[in-house]
């Protein structure tokens, strides 16, 4: 299969000792990873300098075989689509103006989005099914519609690679699950999924692989099933984690357990 | 119900149109319709054929007095809504008004200075067209230097400059002559388009013209500035870049405007909240709504001024009297178009 994404050596610092070094992985062609790890170990800012927010300090990113580097902002936005954690929107922009935003690295700079952009932009909205919404203002949106709407949005932009930072935290059940599935579906269309979560149990339910992300270094990469253990989810949360199989449901669940 | 709504949009764009009309009715000297109709067609006939045309009283009421006048009033009240519009988007904050950067206060400055050295009214708004943009590249450099990112360092830099300016021009309250000096410093602060020529006019339409073009030109792309730099940067954007261009010409209109007119509150902020509230935050509707309520806000404000009182009441003074209570009445309404 098609090599996606690379990453080698990859190195973050604020300026006083790194957030993260030595972070290596790669991606495949519709793959889901899921970065699992503590609050703080570094799991937003990995992905901000994967999306070219955040400049790394060593190490290399390539995109399809091409260094994002020499890549420049609008031709990385064009094969990596951002849905970040959370967003204040200050001005209430309508659903289909604030998705059809996502088609800025296609349109040359002082163009405005045409006719095409804007079926594009609907097209996006009804892959995650809120063509509805299409007039409503984002201010007036629920958690998950929110989240729904930040991946429309990056939808827009065409990506091979799509980043999402925590995308289901702040949501219920129903709707965590609503996310699973459209990152599901959208890794079977053939787009490549780096995820964080706080939620190992999601590995399961989406990932192909995972990977932990403590104490500034990758400490464990590879299929679900060899990273999400119970020793090693342990380790990294610094609490005891059970990991059991559910004979009657078939799949293995993550539970985080009480110190005694 | 959205033809109900574009019809009404299309209205409220012939506004400035019906407003300048009207404007020329307006004033002390009286002036019938039939003669502003007789007037209006000679000064065409002069423009477009070359037909001399006898210079009578009307003539040089309407078209050498008022016409400038409200042309001024038109073009700074476009360019001080549509850089207030620009400047909230790009800081993220509906509260922000077009002399965030100090513009205000240089501007201010440079004028005051000028009346204190040489009194004459070209310098006067050569002064403060140079010194409200010397406060924006101050701003701009004091913020590159510190160490600190985004839009924040800028704001507090733009806080720093425009209070040194405003000690400055205190100063020259201080020293100027208090019989003559300081009461046209205090009046040119307050804001006036009294004196206004067709030269001036011509002086500032470049600038405002150029700014507004560019803004124009990348008025939907304010709409993801105003995401943040982050968000903004992931959509390719190159954030830094953009808003530099954006504060420029945003800066240049100000500048312009206030080199005519004085530092003239209230309009900048203001404006870009009413037209939010009749084409909502997109900015591809915001900021032409921006400059057509912009303007007929200030041609309006200005009809005011020049009949209200047997004197001139200073625009600076009546653009809050008016614009604070209407303003409080659309809050009372609701529907602001930001959170």
């Amino acid at each position: 299969m098609e090599l996606m994404l690379e990453v080698k050596s990859l190195a973050f610092s604020y300026g006083n000792g790194p957030v993260f070094e030595n972070v290596s992985f790669s991606l495949k062609k519709g793959e889901v990873m899921c970065i699992l790890g503590p609050n703080g170990a570094g799991k937003s800012t990995l992905i901000k300098c994967i999306a070219g927010i955040l400049k790394p300090a060593a190490g290399s990113i390539r995109i399809q075989g091409k260094d994002t580097t020499s890549l420049g902002v609008r031709r990385v936005a064009r094969l990596i689509g951002y849905v970040p954690q959370q967003n204040e929107v200050v001005f209430p922009f309508s659903v289909l103006d604030f998705v059809i935003m996502g088609r800025a690295p296609h349109l040359s700079m002082f163009a405005s989005p045409g006719a095409e952009d804007m079926e594009i932009a609907k097209d996006s909205l009804a892959v995650v099914g809120l063509s509805d919404l299409a007039e409503r203002p984002v201010s007036s949106l629920s958690g998950g519609q929110s989240q729904m709407v930040l991946i429309a949005r990056a939808l827009v932009q065409k990506p091979s690679l799509l980043l999402l930072d925590e995308p289901t935290s702040h949501l219920d059940f129903g709707n965590q699950i609503l996310v699973l599935e459209t990152v599901q579906r959208l890794a079977s269309m053939g787009i490549s999924i780096v995820m964080n979560t706080h939620m190992p149990d999601h590995a399961f339910l989406v990932g192909s692989r995972a990977a932990a992300l403590t104490g500034g270094k990758l400490v464990a990469l590879g299929e679900v099933e060899t990273v999400v253990t119970s020793k090693m989810m342990s380790s990294v949360y610094s609490v005891n984690v059970a990991v059991r199989e559910i004979e009657d449901m078939k799949r293995k669940v993550c539970l985080p357990l009480r110190r005694k | 119900m959205l033809d109900c709504r574009r019809s009404r949009t299309v209205l409220v764009y012939l506004l400035p149109i019906a407003l300048l009309i009207g404007s020329l009715f307006v004033g002390r000297y009286q002036t019938p319709v039939s003669v502003v109709v007789e007037e209006s067609m000679k000064a065409f006939s002069y423009l477009f054929f070359g037909t001399p045309a006898s210079v009578s009283t009307h003539h040089t009421v309407l078209f050498n007095v008022r016409l400038p006048r409200i042309l001024a009033a038109l073009l700074v009240g476009a360019a001080l809504s549509v850089a207030g519009a620009s400047f909230q988007g790009i800081f993220r904050n509906p509260l922000v008004s077009p002399y965030i950067l100090g513009v205000g206060a240089g501007a201010g400055f440079g004028a005051c200075l000028a009346i204190l050295l040489w009194n004459s009214y070209l310098f006067i708004q050569l002064m403060a067209f140079a010194f409200g943009l010397l406060a924006m590249f101050l701003a701009i450099s004091m913020g590159k230097a510190s160490k600190g990112t985004g839009t924040l360092v800028l704001v507090l830099s733009g806080m720093i400059v425009g209070s040194v300016f405003t000690a400055l021009t205190s100063l020259v309250k201080y020293v100027a002559d208090p019989y003559d000096e300081l009461p046209a410093i205090v009046f040119w602060l307050m804001g006036s388009l009294a004196d206004v020529r067709y030269d001036d006019l011509l002086y500032i339409l470049l600038p405002i013209f150029v700014g507004a073009l560019v803004l124009f030109l990348l008025r939907w792309r304010i709409n993801i500035l105003s995401l943040g730099d982050e968000e903004a940067k992931a959509l390719g954007i190159n954030v830094e870049k953009m808003r530099l261009i954006i504060i420029v010409c945003a800066t240049l209109m100000t500048s312009a405007a206030v080199s005519i007119s004085g530092v003239i509150g209230w309009v900048g902020l203001v404006v870009p909240h009413i037209s939010r509230m009749i084409v909502g935050p997109n900015y591809s509707r915001l900021l032409p709504m921006s400059m057509v309520i912009g303007s007929s806000f200030m041609l309006l404000v200005d009809d005011l001024s020049r009949t209200i009182a047997a004197t001139e009441i200073p625009l600076g003074i009546l653009t809050s009297l008016v614009g604070a209570p209407l303003f409080a009445y659309l809050l009372r309404r609701g529907r602001m178009g930001w959170n």
